[in-house]
């Protein structure tokens, strides 16, 4: 299979031969009727486990399984924040393996992600946060990753648009800057993956929901029952967000998730005035500026579980409070469109990653609010655990047993809030 | 925004509301009885249902009880309303209404 590769050259050549030329990014094959390993699943952590199951563990006959169409899920819903000043040391080698690899995935993949690490500044407004969030830097730093403290001349310093004036209702104490994170474009990690998996001869299969899973005499995997017929296989990947539940369902496995729609919303695009990314987890306030110039707001989860890819607009509202009185000029932005994605959350508001009591069947999900920052670690690890059928050690802490056995990697109060 | 039918109040905007999770769960008696899995169960494991789902609301900002309602996950839909100790609706109906997010069908 010949590939076209990317490169400056070749866009100015494409761009003076008037855009003709370029290939489909991706084939789309139909399904054959066995696969030596299936994902469910096409989003980021999907696609880029079939990509290092055939890049480094040498398995080819591979199929991606997607519902609806590449990127359409949470891949491109999310707010783009890439960052890995976790608390806890399962989580921080998890998370820092992500960013990692995120620092050279362009040019593994040959297409421009865009990864930006243009730094991530979490916002400290009580007495609490500070302890928190120092506590946070300390840990980090004992870990290898980078995080440091800023006082609140230095985080205006760093993002001039901040309004650090002490008589607003949660004025700005501190910050928490990681340099090295920051963003990266979502779509193009989806067809990023998606591309280089079918350039190693994985099948990308489009508009195909499975509806069951059928076992072997031993409650093996054996095949899966989808849309587009009977497809076998002997080992099965979950990485299915928000719809986790109900795949895992389909095997007899629970798994400790609930399902939240999280929002956000883009404002109309404006020049160059946001330079970094800003979070505030205290007034849930998330907010970059993407390349395009559309300001990106995250807003928090709804109270229910629902699977219904919408929330309500009071939750947005209450980000954009925050927002306005964070960075007063742009009170008179307008938004262009805000959507929903629905998001798997766990207890402690850490993945789960990990083999599952049905043999061939694996499942990576939890991810909850957090999961495009780990798009690459997270599939990396994935793709091992299910080519070895052990897991990788970076992994390995993040089990459903964790639950069982009371070995949380609680995220969740560290964080005190969805992250 | 979802309209909630407090059982006791009437019609209410979802902001007067606290979420509960799911409804029915009920804590075992003798908590020092039960095995690991058993506990992580009951602590940790929920449906998740895809459909139609129980769960428990409490009218933080109104009467402050507690009170159980069906809803589709699908579309949003309330399909009913009960108070806490009353056993969970049968549905005759399955089709949810047309409209999104429309007031709830049938309180209790």
């Amino acid at each position: 299979m010949s590939r076209q590769t990317f490169s400056g050259l070749s866009l100015i050549w494409r761009g003076l031969s008037r855009h003709s030329g370029w290939q489909k990014q991706w084939r789309k094959p139909e399904p054959k009727a066995r696969y030596d390993a299936i994902i469910v699943g096409g989003g980021g952590h999907g696609l880029g486990a079939a990509y290092y199951l055939a890049k480094e563990h040498g398995l080819t006959n591979i199929a991606v399984l997607e519902k609806g169409w590449i990127g359409g899920g949470n891949t491109g819903r999310n707010t783009t924040i890439i960052r890995s000043n976790y608390l806890f040391n399962e989580s921080a080698a998890l998370y820092d393996h992500s960013v990692k690899l995120w620092e050279d995935l362009s040019q593994a993949l040959n297409y421009n992600v865009m990864f930006s690490p243009r730094g991530v500044m979490m916002l400290a407004h009580t007495v609490h946060d500070i302890q928190v969030f120092k506590r946070h830097v300390h840990a980090n730093r004992c870990n290898g990753v980078d995080n440091e403290w800023l006082e609140p001349a230095e985080a205006k310093e760093f993002c001039p648009p901040l309004n650090i004036a002490d008589d607003i209702r949660y004025p700005v104490l501190g910050a928490a800057l990681q340099r090295r994170g920051g963003t990266a474009r979502h779509d193009a990690v989806a067809w990023g993956y998606a591309r280089a998996a079918d350039a190693l001869g994985v099948d990308i299969i489009e508009n195909c929901e499975v509806t069951g899973i059928r076992r072997d005499a031993a409650g093996a995997v054996e095949a899966l029952e989808t849309t587009r017929g009977v497809i076998q296989s002997r080992k099965v990947g979950v990485s299915a967000a928000g719809h986790t539940s109900v795949i895992m369902a389909m095997a007899g496995v629970h798994v400790p998730l609930e399902s939240y729609p999280l929002q956000a919303l883009v404002s109309e695009p404006i020049k160059p005035i946001f330079p970094c990314v800003v979070m505030s987890n205290t007034i849930h306030a998330y907010i970059s500026q993407s390349d395009k110039g559309e300001l990106v707001i995250g807003a928090g989860t709804d109270a229910y579980t629902s699977y219904t890819q919408r929330g309500a607009l009071h939750v947005n509202t209450h980000t954009l409070d925050a927002i306005c009185e964070l960075f007063p000029n742009f009170r008179r932005l307008r938004m262009l469109r805000n959507w929903g994605g629905i998001v798997d959350v766990t207890p402690d508001r850490s993945p789960i990653i990990a083999k599952t009591p049905v043999p061939g069947l694996y499942v990576n999900c939890g991810w909850g609010t957090g999961g495009f920052k780990a798009t690459p670690g997270s599939a990396h690890v994935f793709a091992w655990t299910i080519a070895r059928d052990e897991p990788h050690p970076i992994n390995a802490p993040f089990t459903i047993e964790r639950f069982r056995d009371g070995y949380l990697i609680d995220e969740a109060a560290a964080a005190a809030v969805a992250h | 925004m979802l309209l909630i039918v407090c059982p006791y109040c009437g019609k209410r905007p979802e902001i007067e509301f606290a979420y509960g999770g799911q409804a029915h769960l009920v804590r075992p008696n003798q908590p020092s009885n039960l095995d690991d899995q058993a506990w992580a169960e009951y602590l940790y494991m929920r449906v998740n249902t895809k459909g139609v789902y129980a769960e428990r609301w409490r009218h933080a900002r109104g009467c402050g009880r507690f009170f159980n309602a069906l809803r589709d996950t699908t579309t949003d839909h309330f399909l009913a309303f009960y108070k806490t100790g009353e056993p969970q609706p049968t549905l005759t109906v399955t089709s949810a209404p047309s409209a999104p997010n429309a007031p709830g069908g049938s309180a209790s």
